[in-house]
């Protein structure tokens, strides 16, 4: 087993360099570290400046997504074992822009979860006196899935569509419109589809399914968008036929 | 709110990477889902050899004599082989991705992913023997 690994960051230091560089340190190898260990090293006893964002150490937080050999990973979550003898490479996340070293700028993302309404929408709320709204555990089990979504946004990182077309909504704020869609208490199905059936919605997806293959909580963001799109079309078609119906 | 992506309330300098116009070359996932695209080509390359078919088949027998004879040739039986090897990736992935999109459920069970998928092999397998009973009969 080696002593030393070797990292590849990339830093950006916007005052001092137009285009990003990669800078090599020289890391003690553990079997039980992970990326994001390392980096806690580097900061801790090499370099202080290298900027990047993790909290929970435990893949739950969602923020310490990057680009490891060119994978988005949570790097509290993968070990530096995978990746002997190295060295290996890491860099912000992918089709954000990046604010400095490996800290991206995730407004956007923020944004477009905003707009899919990711609460519990009612028609109208029943007054407290009549409790609470129950669910048996097969309806819970409809969306649980889609729950555990993170919003680490590994999944536009991997999505080439959005990487080509940023103005695409996105694999997690439609796995996350989803959850509340399939939740039995939630009112809100028409005025997602609708948000989701607009150009940059559903049909941006051309299904490369990436989304779903890094998604660190098996949420399946592709599944997600597929159902909507049969659900969209189904909509349509019904539209079409029955226009007296509800909308 | 704002609805352009290129724009934040915040936006400090920063940098944002290109894609390469072959970005779809630095991943076989990436690779394998242009290949399924391209795909659609050997799809229609079928449907304009029916139509063309039809179109000899109108024009009466030795029209359709020449077009049989031209379905002969190396180039038009290397052109099918490619376009058959297309075709079957496109449905066996496609197959293979339904249930992404349909989730049934049988009262409290959700049917099983290898169902679904399974009955579309299965349809494909009848319609399959269907046209071949047709063609060695009829």
């Amino acid at each position: 087993m080696p002593e030393k690994i070797s990292l590849e960051v990339l830093r950006y230091r916007p005052e001092e360099e137009a285009e990003p560089v990669y800078q090599s340190y020289e890391v003690p190898f553990r079997k039980d570290w992970v990326i994001l260990d390392a980096i806690n090293y580097i900061k801790d006893n090499i370099d202080g400046t290298l900027s990047y964002r993790w909290s929970c150490r435990m893949g739950v937080c969602g923020s310490c997504g990057m680009m490891v050999n060119g994978t988005p990973v949570l790097t509290c979550a993968t070990f530096l074992e995978k990746y002997l003898p190295g060295p290996i490479r890491v860099e912000p996340l992918d089709n954000f822009p990046v604010v400095r070293d490996l800290v991206i700028e995730m407004t956007d993302f923020m944004e477009k979860l905003k707009r899919v309404q990711p609460w519990i929408v009612r028609e109208e709320e029943k007054p407290l006196s009549e409790g609470e709204y129950l669910q048996t555990p097969v309806e819970l089990e409809d969306y649980k899935q889609f729950s555990m979504c993170i919003n680490c946004m590994l999944c536009y990182s991997a999505c080439p569509v959005y990487g080509l077309e940023p103005t695409f909504i996105g694999p997690a704020a439609i796995a996350i419109a989803q959850r509340y869609n399939l939740d039995n208490r939630d009112q809100g199905n028409q005025q997602r589809l609708e948000i989701l059936s607009e150009d940059d919605g559903i049909f941006e997806c051309t299904l490369v399914g990436e989304c779903s293959a890094v998604c660190p909580k098996d949420v399946d963001p592709a599944g997600a968008i597929q159902r909507f799109k049969v659900a969209a079309t189904a909509n349509w078609w019904k539209s079409l036929l029955m226009p007296w119906g509800n909308k | 709110m704002s609805l352009n992506p290129n724009y934040t309330k915040y936006h400090p300098k920063w940098y944002r990477k290109r894609i390469p116009i072959f970005w779809w070359m630095q991943k076989w996932a990436y690779t394998k889902f242009i290949l399924r695209e391209l795909t659609s080509l050997a799809v229609a390359f079928y449907a304009v050899v029916l139509l063309l078919q039809i179109r000899a088949l109108a024009q009466g027998p030795e029209a359709y004599a020449n077009f049989l004879n031209w379905l002969k040739t190396p180039v038009s039986i290397v052109l099918h082989g490619v376009a058959l090897l297309f075709v079957l990736f496109h449905s066996i992935t496609w197959f293979n991705l339904s249930p992404k999109a349909l989730v049934f459920r049988l009262g409290k069970k959700r049917i099983p992913d290898a169902l679904i998928a399974g009955s579309n092999y299965a349809a494909w397998v009848v319609f399959s023997a269907a046209i071949v009973w047709m063609i060695l009969t009829i």
